[in-house]
């Protein structure tokens, strides 16, 4: 027998039992969350959560819970639901200017299973936004925790930790990135 | 020094309009800069922020870079952030401890943390030159003044000027109201702040905080969305949470304004009364009262939690929202562009589920994802540019003038949409610019 000279890449990828490729699953599952936010379309957007999901934008990167801490962003769907009404409000003055996002997501590593097909996927993004005639360039990583349910992967908290997270913001974010 | 654009800067305020050069000429932000910011008291930093000696933050005072650290003997000290040797600044982060002393990362100058310096290397190279080691011209400047009040650590650039305590007036209530709803009397900083660049001229933020005029119309997106959603928690038999109410607030309608009161007092400081009614009757507020009641006796409790203040603004550069334990700082970075920056405390000796009220409203209205600050900053922006422009000379400041009631030199808005706190703002810039304070 050969001896192995390199341990074996740890990797929780794996073929689900009716022969989908979970990894490829939930990558697809991240490029049409950031679909949803290039293309405003921010019901689909929330529906991407479980009913108890939650969003969130830690204020600093140690942080282990949004509960109880100062956050950029800390919302249920309630409190999505109130963005997405201010967003789309006639008179939400700020939104006047044309403005969009784009993007980008990359490194995808599944990082947990569990035997009922809940995940954790972590992956990176970068995000350019035009504003007023202005861009702006926000990057950072994504931690997905992943819900099986019959409609297929549902959210059940994703963590948003910007580069910038405890830098000076020009303007302020009024959408999810 | 004056206005770039020849304008006489003493004909520039009048009681109740000003001409646009006082926010869009770079002359006249360089007037305010000397006359202004280097003279008043700034606010620094909260005792909290440096809990043991060595610790600092680094901070801006009118626009020069500053430390603030807490020295061994337990007083707080403020630094220029400038080593006297060749003039680097001394620490490129914004806080940390100074550790064995304060040393300079370009020639090794060490300093203690009153900035009296304790070592120079190889200082034989000093002999027979104008420089002796041991005085002063070796030492860090200091600010010309630094006092506190209930904690709250202010500096002044300039050794002459009235004290805090006078310089705050009843103002102070700006702090009282914050640390008499503590049960110990104190509240502690959470050690996160929020920083927020705006487009746009300091006074534009300032005229803002305390224009009751303005919410319903520039907020009303955010206080409908929240106020429907409230009710559709509220429909399901659920409570929703105190946060939602701290937005939908923003929808009261725009006549209702006016039952509220603005109060100016001397050096442009003012008060905007409570709109928000943040005495509920449910059981975190029970349970809240009964701590207080304990600590203070049934009738201070109730003095202490009947003060009715949603903002107090201390001229020209803080902002305290007392009931929900939050400040916004306020550094002039250009005549067109102002940060920000945002602290709340926490009431030491509450129960958990006030602070975390503070805490809801700090993410929700002041932090970078704010719903409500999203559309008075694109109105900064908007305002700056427009007094860039030459559409027009005057700003109005007309509405209810002449009908301020004054008396002691405290002057009280007939309604609250009256715009008596920009009249009370200008009457101290005159002041200022004028050296008359």
């Amino acid at each position: 027998m050969a001896k192995k000279t390199k341990p074996a890449l740890k990797s929780v990828a794996r073929k689900s039992v009716n022969g989908h490729d979970t990894l490829r699953e939930v990558e697809q599952l991240l490029y049409r969350q950031a679909e949803c936010l290039d293309g405003k379309r921010w019901q689909d957007f929330i529906e991407l959560f479980t009913a108890d999901g939650t969003y969130w934008m830690p204020a600093s990167p140690g942080q282990t819970t949004g509960d109880g801490v100062p956050s950029i962003f800390w919302e249920d769907r309630n409190l999505m639901t109130v963005r997405l009404k201010r967003l789309t409000h006639p008179r939400a003055w700020s939104q006047k200017t044309a403005w969009g996002t784009n993007h980008v997501i990359g490194n995808v590593i599944l990082s947990k299973e569990d035997a009922n097909g809940d995940l954790v996927v972590r992956s990176r993004f970068h995000m350019m936004e035009f504003r007023n005639d202005t861009t702006r360039h926000f990057a950072g990583s994504y931690v997905h925790h992943l819900k099986r349910t019959k409609a297929g992967h549902r959210i059940k908290l994703q963590r948003v930790d910007m580069v910038n997270a405890e830098g000076p913001y020009e303007y302020v974010l009024q959408a999810w990135v | 020094m004056g206005a770039d654009s020849g304008l006489d800067v003493a004909k520039a305020v009048e009681p109740d309009r000003v001409h646009r050069s006082v926010y869009s000429d770079p002359g006249i932000f360089e007037l305010e800069m000397e006359r202004i910011f280097n003279k008043v008291w700034t606010y620094v930093g909260h005792e909290s922020q440096v809990p043991a000696v060595g610790d600092y933050w680094t901070v801006q005072v009118g626009r020069q870079p500053m430390i603030m650290v807490r020295h061994s003997d337990r007083s707080v000290r403020v630094l220029y952030n400038r080593c006297p040797h060749r003039g680097a600044m001394l620490y490129g982060d914004r806080s940390g401890n100074v550790g064995k002393g304060i040393i300079c990362s370009y020639h090794s100058w060490q300093f203690d943390t009153d900035g009296s310096c304790k070592a120079i290397p190889l200082d034989k190279g000093y002999q027979g030159t104008r420089l002796t080691p041991g005085d002063e011209n070796c030492n860090i400047k200091t600010a010309a003044r630094v006092e506190s009040y209930r904690g709250f650590v202010f500096a002044s650039l300039a050794a002459d000027g009235p004290s805090l305590g006078e310089w705050l007036g009843p103002a102070r209530i700006a702090f009282d109201d914050m640390c008499d709803r503590a049960p110990e009397g104190e509240v502690e900083v959470v050690p996160t702040c929020f920083r927020v660049i705006q487009q746009s001229n300091w006074k534009i933020f300032l005229e803002n905080q305390l224009d009751a005029l303005h919410p319903a119309v520039t907020h009303e997106s955010t206080g409908r969305a929240a106020g429907e959603v409230e009710q559709a928690i509220q429909k399901k038999g659920g409570n929703a949470p105190l946060s939602y109410h701290f937005l939908s607030a923003f929808a009261t309608p725009i006549s209702k304004w006016d039952a509220f009161q603005t109060i100016g007092y001397r050096h442009g400081h003012c008060i905007l009364t409570g709109y928000m009614g943040l005495r509920p009757r449910d059981p975190d507020t029970l349970a809240y009262e009964k701590v207080m009641a304990k600590a203070y006796g049934k009738k201070r409790m109730e003095e202490i939690l009947g003060v009715n203040i949603h903002h107090v603004l201390l001229y020209p550069g803080l902002s305290v929202q007392s009931p929900l334990q939050q400040l916004r700082a306020v550094r002039p970075l250009g005549v067109d562009k102002t940060l920000t920056e945002i602290w709340h405390f926490r009431l030491k000796g509450a129960p958990e589920a006030i602070y975390r009220r503070a805490l809801g409203y700090y993410n929700l209205v002041n932090s970078p994802s704010t719903m409500v600050n999203a559309d008075d900053l694109w109105n900064f922006w908007k305002i700056h540019k427009g007094l860039e422009s030459q559409g027009g000379d005057w700003v109005s400041f007309h509405r209810n003038a002449g009908q301020d009631l004054e008396t002691n030199d405290v002057t009280t808005s007939v309604i609250g949409t009256s715009e008596q706190p920009m009249r009370n703002q200008f009457k101290a810039w005159t002041q200022y610019i004028n050296g008359a304070t």
